[in-house]
This record gives structure tokens, sequence and C-alpha cells, in this order.
């Protein structure tokens, strides 16, 4: 993985610029020693490993936008990072870069009920946000599995999805507003508690943008009031393809679930071993459907999906009758990576999305990489909205297989794209899967998405690296070509 | 004047790049319908873009329609419907409202312009929709963004800046959007007599229940015929919506007994909420659509009452709040965006002349508004691409 080059110049000022930074934060809001900024040096893709210039923890909105000012002024490199959870590298540091921390900014500012949204500083924890709004039961819809960690901040520079997206959404559609900080430091509000903000949708780009535009200081999010009901179903098939037929029936039949997961076999039996909550194990693969809302719609809605369970080939299928018996359902799904993790030394995560109904090919796709590759693969499955998570097993003991397990992980993807899908759906480009972005892309659609990088950071000192495979400078990127005198195309209609 | 109608991706290119050297605009239009929003252009030439047409594909289980931009929305919604589905954020016809009912209205225009209907508050605009696009550029080149699956996060969101961008950072040739299940019922709960401010807790409660209420309107005496009525919408299998529509109306019992309508007469209603239907008629006021903090509504309407002829309704729990202001030579726009507080005010319709005069969309602060000129100036440097249709000087 090559990252833009050093600045040696930069870096032979680490004193100087630590000194300066600790004249705008509290100075022990400042790292420079080399066992404090190693604490930083990977997020939870950590494969990647790289110690920061310097870290800077600033505490206030004001102190950000210091930051922000000293380092464009001086042209440093910054390295926004939230909790450190990104698992496609998205926090990485750079030798020559501040790593800026927000996980002093960590306070709830506002819950309104009235208006069902709440206010919270980018370092508040997904779950925080849940937690804090449940005594009048509501909570923060979008659930990354990792929410009793990762910052609201880093969920708004992924757009971070989670199980119960297909019907709630991902971080995206449950934004209503943010404060964020421009790399000169100008502080702007997006959007706030009304609905749609006008002119360009900034928030909408800015959501995802993966700390390459600005630094997120504050977020506004709905609140939705929980469902009074969920139940789940545990269906066991003979199949990849029967079970795939069947998340296509239920959908078809306007049904959509809170909740549609999938495991195949080495995943069922990973999780079946280690949490024991009873998944039947002579079945290729597994659906969790979860339907959550009033209780009449739900008991409904159960009885349909079991119809189409039992139509679609399902060899077992249990209705969930009390919210435990609904928890055990979901506790072997919740615990796959680490069931995964007691199998294997080591396991990687790809993340990637295809049109669902391509999934029996993707897998006997994955299933022949993984034999030529020399490695075993569980496969997660986020069936409702075609997010595929192949965890592929690995041993970074062994010489060369984190290099053998990151190329099947490449080749997986460009399956993905290959057959109507994309890179990644949750888990973003970051460094991981930078250099595949020409799968996907032309030259000229990722030259557009560059231009809008230099609208906002024109001397791309934000997160630099990350995303783009090709780093063009934005003078070089703005040329436009004229093709100037008559049309080149004589005939073409004048009406 | 000249009008352009290239029939493909590859001449759409060359009529942005001659522009370009001409540093002539081109003013977009398809079906034609939403002309009478935003600022009025009179530019010497139009781009005529009814040749991306056509649904490219549509898969129903996996929720996905890929169509041309022009294609119109009558087709998409008919092809939708065959296979009881939607586009879930209902989008707006607003063809009465400006007198363009001979035109048809197409799915790229509606993303162009970001509109939603009532369902917004469930399911979001028309930006959390679009999955997917193709486009020419204002630099006369030819792109894509997104993809066409539901889920996805690979590279900028592109597809939600083009929505609400009226066109004036590429021409979009191709869009994905998602689409939802119909729902099997509707039913609407309807309260009578209550004044703005009761009206607007009672829309709170319920959107602060569980019942998941997919519409939550106001209309005063004057706008309703009959008197006040304040209205819910609550959609699913049909014993849900009835089990539900009682349990509601239940908890609601503060606010008075509640009318309970059923599918026809549900769908009408709210159709004439999303259309701004009350306000058709009044062919000689100035209508604005002003988005605020759901609580805010109410006290919005009221400023504007005190200096303003106007009427209002509610849509959005509150959070919407339509204005037909009479006889105000700004359209009300100094009253209006003078009561609003957070939130924006749009001029949805008035004379050329007023939304020459007035900025028809809610001016932004210098910070934003000069992020949005860099912006533009990336995708389209020479500003060839509908000039001024959103700001003057954008």
């Amino acid at each position: 993985m090559r990252m833009p080059q050093p600045d040696a110049a930069v870096i032979s000022r680490r004193a100087e610029i630590a000194a300066d930074l600790a004249r705008i934060v509290a100075p022990d809001a400042v790292m420079v020693a080399e066992d404090e900024r190693r604490v930083y040096e990977t997020d939870a893709l950590t494969a990647y490993r790289q110690s920061p210039l310097v870290v800077v923890l600033p505490s206030t909105t004001d102190e950000v936008a210091r930051v922000l000012r000293y380092c464009h002024e001086r042209h440093i490199k910054v390295v926004p990072r939230g909790a450190g959870t990104s698992l496609s590298g998205g926090a990485l540091p750079l030798a020559d870069g501040v790593l800026l921390g927000l996980g002093k900014l960590n306070r709830i500012l506002e819950i309104d009920f009235a208006n069902r949204c709440a206010v919270a500083q980018p370092g508040v924890t997904n779950l925080g946000i849940s937690l804090a709004v449940e005594h009048a039961g509501f909570y923060y819809a979008p659930d990354p599995s990792s929410q009793i960690a990762c910052s609201i901040g880093g969920n708004v520079a992924e757009n971070s999805g989670g199980v119960h997206c297909l019907k709630y959404g991902v971080t995206t559609n449950n934004v209503l507003g943010v404060e964020l900080v421009l790399i000169d430091g100008t502080v702007v509000r997006l959007g706030g508690k009304h609905l749609d903000a006008e002119g360009y949708d900034l928030l909408g780009i800015i959501v995802g943008s993966e700390g390459l535009l600005g630094v997120v200081t504050e977020v506004t999010v709905r609140i939705l009031r929980k469902p009074t009901t969920a139940r789940a179903l545990l269906v066991g098939f003979p199949s990849c393809e029967s079970a795939g037929d069947c998340v296509a029936s239920i959908i078809a039949a306007g049904i959509i679930p809170g909740g549609m997961e999938m495991m195949d076999r080495p995943a069922i039996h990973a999780t079946e071993d280690f949490i024991h909550a009873g998944y039947p194990l002579d079945v290729e693969a597994l659906l969790i459907v979860e339907l959550d809302g009033p209780a009449a719609e739900v008991d409904l809605l159960i009885e349909r999906v079991e119809g189409i369970a039992r139509s679609c080939g399902a060899t077992s299928c249990r209705a969930s009758t009390s919210e435990e018996e609904r928890l055990r359902f979901w506790a072997g799904r919740k615990a796959a990576f680490p069931a995964v993790g007691r199998i294997s030394p080591d396991y990687y995560c790809v993340d990637g999305t295809i049109p669902r109904r391509r999934l029996p090919e993707v897998l006997n796709r994955m299933t022949a990489l993984a034999s030529e590759f020399g490695l075993r693969v569980a496969n997660v499955f986020h069936a409702g909205d075609g997010n595929l998570h192949p965890l592929i097993l690995y041993d970074a003991n062994r010489e060369g297989e984190l290099e053998r397990a990151e190329l099947l992980g490449a080749e997986i993807l460009r399956t993905c794209v290959a057959v109507g899908g994309v890179l990644t759906g949750e888990h973003g480009v970051g460094v991981e899967k930078r250099d595949l972005m020409d799968t996907m892309f032309t030259t000229v659609d990722l030259d557009h998405q560059q231009r809008l990088k230099c609208a906002f950071d024109p001397d791309g000192l934000l997160n630099p690296g990350k995303v783009f495979p090709q780093l063009h400078r934005c003078a070089e990127l703005g040329r436009l070509h004229v093709h100037r005198g008559a049309l080149p195309f004589p005939d073409l209609p004048r009406l | 004047m000249s009008r352009f109608a290239p029939r493909d991706p590859r001449e759409l290119e060359a009529i942005v790049a001659d522009a370009v050297a001409r540093e002539e605009p081109l003013e977009l239009i398809a079906g034609g319908s939403k002309r009478g929003l935003g600022r009025p252009l009179q530019h010497p030439h139009t781009l005529d873009l009814s040749a991306f047409a056509g649904i490219r594909s549509y898969e129903p289980e996996e929720l996905v329609l890929t169509a041309g931009a022009a294609t119109s929305m009558a087709e998409i919604e008919a092809v939708l419907a065959e296979k009881r589905q939607m586009l879930a954020f209902e989008p707006c016809d607003w063809r009465a409202l400006h007198g363009s009912a001979a035109c048809a209205p197409t799915i790229g225009g509606v993303i162009a312009c970001n509109l939603a209907g009532p369902r917004r508050i469930r399911q979001g605009a028309a930006r959390d929709h679009v999955l997917g696009f193709h486009a020419v550029s204002g630099r006369g080149e030819a792109f894509k963004a997104g993809g066409r699956v539901v889920k996805n996060v690979t590279g900028y969101d592109l597809p939600k800046l083009m929505a609400g961008s009226y066109g004036t950072l590429a021409a979009l040739t191709e869009v994905t959007v998602k689409v939802l299940p119909a729902p099997e019922a509707t039913c609407t709960l309807a309260l009578a007599g209550l004044d703005d401010g009761a009206a607007q807790r009672a829309l709170g409660a319920a959107l602060s229940s569980s019942h998941e209420v997919s519409g939550a309107a106001h209309l005063p005496a004057g706008v309703s015929t009959d008197g006040a009525r304040t209205i819910l919408r609550l959609e699913g299998p049909g014993t849900s919506v009835e089990a539900r529509a009682k349990a509601l109306g239940h908890e609601l019992a503060a606010f008075g007994t509640a009318e309970l309508m059923g599918d026809a007469a549900s769908l009408a209603l709210w159709r004439g909420v999303r259309d701004a239907a009350p306000f058709a008629a009044l062919g000689d006021r100035a209508l604005w659509r002003c988005s605020v903090a759901p609580s805010e509504g109410p006290a919005l309407a009221a400023l504007v009452a005190q200096a303003l002829a106007v009427r209002h309704f509610f849509d959005w729990g509150g959070g919407l709040v339509w204005l037909a202001v009479k006889d105000a030579e700004d359209g009300g726009a100094a009253a209006i965006r003078g009561a609003l507080g957070r939130g924006y005010a749009t001029l949805i319709r008035a004379s050329d002349a007023v939304r020459t005069s007035v900025p028809p969309f809610q001016p932004q602060e210098p910070a934003l508004a000069a992020l949005a000129s860099r912006v533009k100036a990336q995708f389209d440097p020479r500003r060839i691409l509908n000039r001024g249709r959103m700001y003057r000087d954008l």
C-alpha cells in the first residue's frame, strides 16, 4: 500500500509543530512522544500501521478550527480520527500528518423530543445516542456492529450502516445537520432540525466523505420511537440458492423486514460451536428474518414470511415466541466475527454489495477463488440489501498469508463489481479499496469526484492517500479543454 | 434561439463542449413542467434532453429501477404500480400550481428539484432514493457516480449532490432509483377544529408514537372547506392499519374524536396535500414552501400573518409550512424570511418579475454561498448549465 511520500521537512519540524499546537489546545492534549503517538498508529484495519507526526486532541469547535487553520497556513496534512474503528483504514495516520482526534468532543448537547432529534458532538458513541434517549422510548436507528465503540462523527464520515438499514436507512438518511470545519478554519452549518437543506446538498456529500472534505464537530440526528414489537424467524435451507430465493420472494411480496441476515455453512458452524444458539447444523444456509413494528403487523408478517420460507424449500423454520428467544437467534449472528476469530488466528472482513439475485454465482465463485488461494472463507451477509461480508481466514504468522488474504479479498470485490455490484456497502474505501476504485469508475468519473474535493480542500491536506488511487493537483483537474469553433456535429438537430 | 436535442451522450458532450467554447449558457429542459420553479432564465439556447428516455431495467426483487433521465413519471409510476411498488418519497406534481398541466414531468426533473411529498417524514426525499446516475457535466464530459444496488458507500455520494442542484452542475442522462413496496392499505385519522398550536402538538404526539405515521398535516379552516382538519396517515397491511388507527385514535383522545377515512378518500386527500392543491386555484397569490423545525411551524405562520394577507397549511408534522400570499410586491419575501429562524423559505410560484427581483431560494450565508460557488466552478467552470437558475451568481 503506497501512501503519499512523507515530507521530510515537515517531519523535521515535529517538535516546533507540537509546541505551536500546544498553544492552541491544552498542553496535555498534544502528544509527541513516540510511545504516545504509537497508540494511534492503526484503526480496526490493523494490517496497516503508521505513527503520526503528532497527535492533537481538541476540546471545542474553536480549537478544531484553529488547529486546521494552523495546518492550512503551514501546509501540514491532517488525518481526522473518531474512535478508530474503521475497517477500511480511514483513520490510518501519515508520518508527516497531524492526527486530529475528536474523542474529547464527547458530549450530547441537546435532546429535542418535540422535534424528534438529538444534537451530539462527534465523539459520542453511536450507542451513546440511543442510550441517552432510551428513557423516553426512542433510539437512533443505524446500528453498525461496532456501535458500543464507534463514534457518531466516524459514522458520518463513513456513512455507516448496520443490520437494520434496509428498513430504516443508513447514516445519511438519519442525519439532519452538521457543524463542519473547513480546512481553512471556516465553520459552517449544514442542515439543522428542519428537513432538506436548500442549495446544493453539501450535507449529503459530507456524509460518507471519509474525512476528506472537512471535520464534523457537531451532528444532529433523527431519533425514532422504538417499535413496540420485534420477532425473528430462524430459517434453514438446503442451499444458498433457496435461501436467496426466499429473500427475493419476501421482498417481492412487499415485506421489508427490520433485519434480514444470512450465514453460510462455515459461518453457521463457527458460531454454533461458540455461542450454542441452537442453529441447525444440517443446512447450507441460515436466514434470520426480523419483523418489527406494531404487534398486529408483526404477527401477520411472521406468518406470511413462514409461508414464503416453506414454499422456497426451507428445511427448518422457527419463529421466536419470546424476547429471550429472539435475542438467542441473534446471539450467533452478532458473535459471528469473534466466532470466526476462534477457529482462525486472523480473519479479514470484506465488504461488497451485489444485486441479490447474483448471490449463488458469487458464492460459487468465492468458493473457487478460496481454494485457488488456499484459504477458507465464511460468509455473513446482510441479505436484505445485498451487502456481503466474506470473512477470509488466515494466519498472519505464516509467510505470505496476509498478502494472499488481501489478494483474495480484492478478487472477491472485483467479482462483486463484475456482477453489477460495488466495492463497499458500508465500510468505506479508505486505503483498503483505494487501488480498486478503477474497477468501478473511469478516470473521468474519478476526476469528477476529486474536483469536489478541490472545492473543499484545494491543497489536498485533509486525509490524503485515502479513497482515490491517484492524487491529482487541483490546478491540473481544473483545466478546461475548450474545443473552440464550429459545432463538431454539424448535423445535430438544431430545432 | 437554438434548441439542441442530442440523441446520445456523445452528442450531448459535444453540445456542452461547444457551449463552453462559446461561453453561451444552456437552459436544460425535458418535460418542461417545472420551468416556473427557481429564477426565470432567458438564455439563447435550450438543451432538450427528451431523447434520454425509457426504462432500462427494473428489478422489483432488488428494489431498483434504472431509467433514462427524461423518462416520464407517468411511465415509471405505471410500471411500478404493476408490481405494487412505488417511489416512496412521494414525488410532488405541481403542474396545477405552475399552469403546466400539458407537460409531462420526468424522473430527472423530480430528482434535479429534490421534490418530496408527505411521506418525506418517514421515507426521506428524492435525495434519499437516488442510487446512481450518468450525466454530462458543465465541462462537456460524460461521467457516472453511485451504483445500481441499494447499499453503497464507494466514493463521494454524488447522487445526493445532483438531487436538488436544478441542473446547474450536470445534465442527467440516466438515473437509478431505489423503489419500495406500495402499502396494501391506507387510512387517515382526521381531528376536527384544532387551532395551529394544538394541531402541531397532536401531529407531534402522533409522530412520537410507535404507530409509524406516514403523513402528518394540518389544514386550517378556510384551507379545508369544512373547518380545520388535522390529518394523520397510516399505511401497511389492512389488519395492521386497522389496529394502529384504533390505538392512535385512543392516544390522541385529548385532541378530540378522530374521524376515520378509508383508502380512496385518503389517497385523494394526501395527493392534495402533496401537490398543495388547496392553493392551486389561488392563482394571484405567491406561494411559499418553508422548512423549519416542526415545533416552530405555527409560530412562523402566526408571525407572517401579522404582516401579510396570507393563508397557510402545514405538512411534515408542522415542519413544512405552505404560505399563499396576497398582494405583496415582493411576494412576501421580506416578511417571511424575516420571520424565519433556522430553516428555509422557497418561493414556489410567483410572476417572472417577482422571481427575478426576489431570490426564490433562501439566500445562503457567505461561507456557504462561497462553498457552493466553488462546487459549481468545479463541475461547470463557465457556468453553462442553467446559469442563474438557483442563485443569480451560480
